[in-house]
């Protein structure tokens, strides 16, 4: 029998440790390599938590009871130490500063944290830091101090220093929440172009749903611990509905509804063109 | 007793051409000054009230300078002064990072790396941050100057963002570590590799070894320094 080569959440089920109720109540979601797949939804729908699981850091690292099933290509993450995990899916968070070492002096040395952390042969961290700083297209940010950054600027060598670990699968917990609209542009970019090569799988907690729209494949949103809606992104995002599940709908789909309500009927391709 | 002035002298000396040598002298100064206030204590308790010294040198109201005081307080105010301008050369001549690496190079646990390089990375950093806050607590009217019981009271708004931001962080900074493998069982890969000639390792070791003698010698009582 061959083995599913995806990130797959099977009826998962999250409880923190000293918690009534469960943060995920049964979620399902399969990530394939090559495939962004956006998760949204209010507050306190279980999006972070999500991440933490997906990323084999709950219950390892954040204290918890998991139930139902988390694999990576087949791996249940269970069996997985989190430095074993972190090879096959990595997770990045909302703010540059805390994804970052602070014992670096050069962007090239923390971009270098991860490969030297699993003893990997100098030549191998050399190629692997000089691959990651070229996917995001940041070779030129090698010299400078990390510190000294700009928000999208430090959240760009936060992601290289998570892929330079190697992982198949990215799990971005709202990477550009801190950002302004430049460093928005910045990781959004740089996402895209990772998911072009067709390599990495890529789950995408995020509430700006015009980077969903823009990026993902399809689109699951949560609400209270459950998935509440999920398809392809144009179906989901253009949900009438979306607005009461507490999720903003991306720009184009609110015009869209304006210029109907207003008696304007704009043909469903002039959307699709200006998304492309 | 009275110790002589060749153990302090000779100290003060090796530390003083090592200063010339190194050529950091001006660097130093910072150095000195914080040890400042040990040495002016040091100087006042000893040469105003040592413990049973009879030589009496002259007399300030309730207080009388004493030879054997005086010449304590000069000879240890020497080591201490010594002592600081040592830690300012290595100070002042070693680079953290170089530093931390080569020891992790020669055993030094990862997780003690990362403690000492971030504990010292930090500080500039939580320095800035106060700061930040300083001036958004400003705008918003906090009364930061002046005499110093306003300023105190200004520490109350500044303390809780500082202590709160910092611990809000960790569990993040935790989670980011892990995700890059910082837990991994591998030794880490050393990056940087430094000059490390035939004579400079048997410097180390003759120095240590030098060490050793002496601190035997001086103990066991077959080497009396005057």
């Amino acid at each position: 029998m061959s083995v599913e080569q995806a990130l797959v959440l099977r009826g998962v089920r999250y409880r923190y440790a000293g918690a009534d109720r469960f943060a995920l109540d049964g979620v399902d979601l399969v990530v394939r390599p090559g495939e962004v797949v956006g998760v949204t939804g209010p507050s306190d729908a279980g999006k972070s938590t999500l991440c933490l699981v997906a990323a084999g850091l709950a219950p390892g690292t954040i204290a918890g009871v998991l139930e139902g099933s988390v694999t990576v290509d087949g791996i249940e993450t269970r069996d997985q130490r989190p430095h074993e995990h972190a090879q096959q899916a990595g997770v990045l968070f909302q703010n540059p500063a805390t994804q970052l070492s602070g014992t670096s002096r050069y962007v090239w040395e923390e971009v270098a944290f991860g490969p030297r952390n699993l003893g990997l042969p100098l030549g191998d961290v050399v190629a692997r830091v000089e691959a990651a700083l070229a996917a995001l297209h940041i070779g030129h940010f090698g010299e400078r101090d990390p510190a000294r950054l700009s928000g999208g600027q430090g959240q760009l060598v936060a992601l290289a220093s998570v892929l330079a670990v190697g992982p198949r699968y990215l799990v971005l917990d709202e990477p550009t929440s801190q950002l302004d609209p430049q460093g928005t542009r910045l990781v959004g970019d740089a996402l895209a172009g990772i998911a072009d090569t067709g390599q990495t799988g890529i789950v995408l907690v995020e509430h700006k749903t015009d980077l969903l729209a823009a990026l993902c494949s399809r689109v699951l949103v949560l609400g209270g611990g459950r998935g509440v809606r999920e398809g392809p992104a144009a179906e989901v995002l253009a949900d009438a509905g979306l607005h009461d599940l507490g999720v903003e709908p991306p720009s184009a789909v609110r015009l869209r509804a304006r210029l109907a309500a207003a008696g304007v009927s704009v043909p469903e391709q002039a959307f699709a063109e200006a998304a492309a | 007793m009275i110790r002589g002035w060749t153990g302090p002298v000779s100290v003060f000396g090796a530390v003083l051409l090592t200063v010339v040598i190194t050529g950091v002298g001006r660097r130093l100064v910072s150095f000195v000054v914080a040890s400042l206030p040990l040495v002016i204590s040091i100087l006042l308790i000893n040469t105003f009230i040592y413990p049973d010294a009879t030589d009496a040198l002259a007399t300030v109201g309730p207080f009388t300078v004493t030879g054997t005081g005086l010449t304590v307080a000069l000879q240890a105010a020497l080591r201490v002064i010594a002592f600081a301008l040592a830690i300012g050369v290595f100070v002042a001549t070693t680079d953290l990072d170089d530093l931390l690496s080569d020891l992790e190079r020669r055993g030094l646990g990862r997780r003690a790396e990362f403690v000492i390089g971030s504990a010292i990375r930090m500080v500039p950093r939580m320095v800035e941050r106060a700061g930040e806050i300083v001036e958004a607590q400003r705008a918003r009217g906090l009364d930061t100057e002046g005499r110093p019981w306003r300023r105190a009271r200004g520490l109350v708004p500044l303390a809780g963002p500082m202590i709160g931001g910092a611990l809000n962080d960790v569990e993040e900074r935790t989670m980011a570590l892990e995700a890059r493998a910082f837990s991994a069982p591998a030794r880490r890969t050393p990056i940087r590799r430094f000059p490390d000639s035939a004579a400079q390792r048997a410097a180390r070791w003759g120095l240590g070894l030098l060490i050793v003698a002496l601190t035997v010698a001086t103990v066991g009582g077959w080497l009396n320094v005057p």
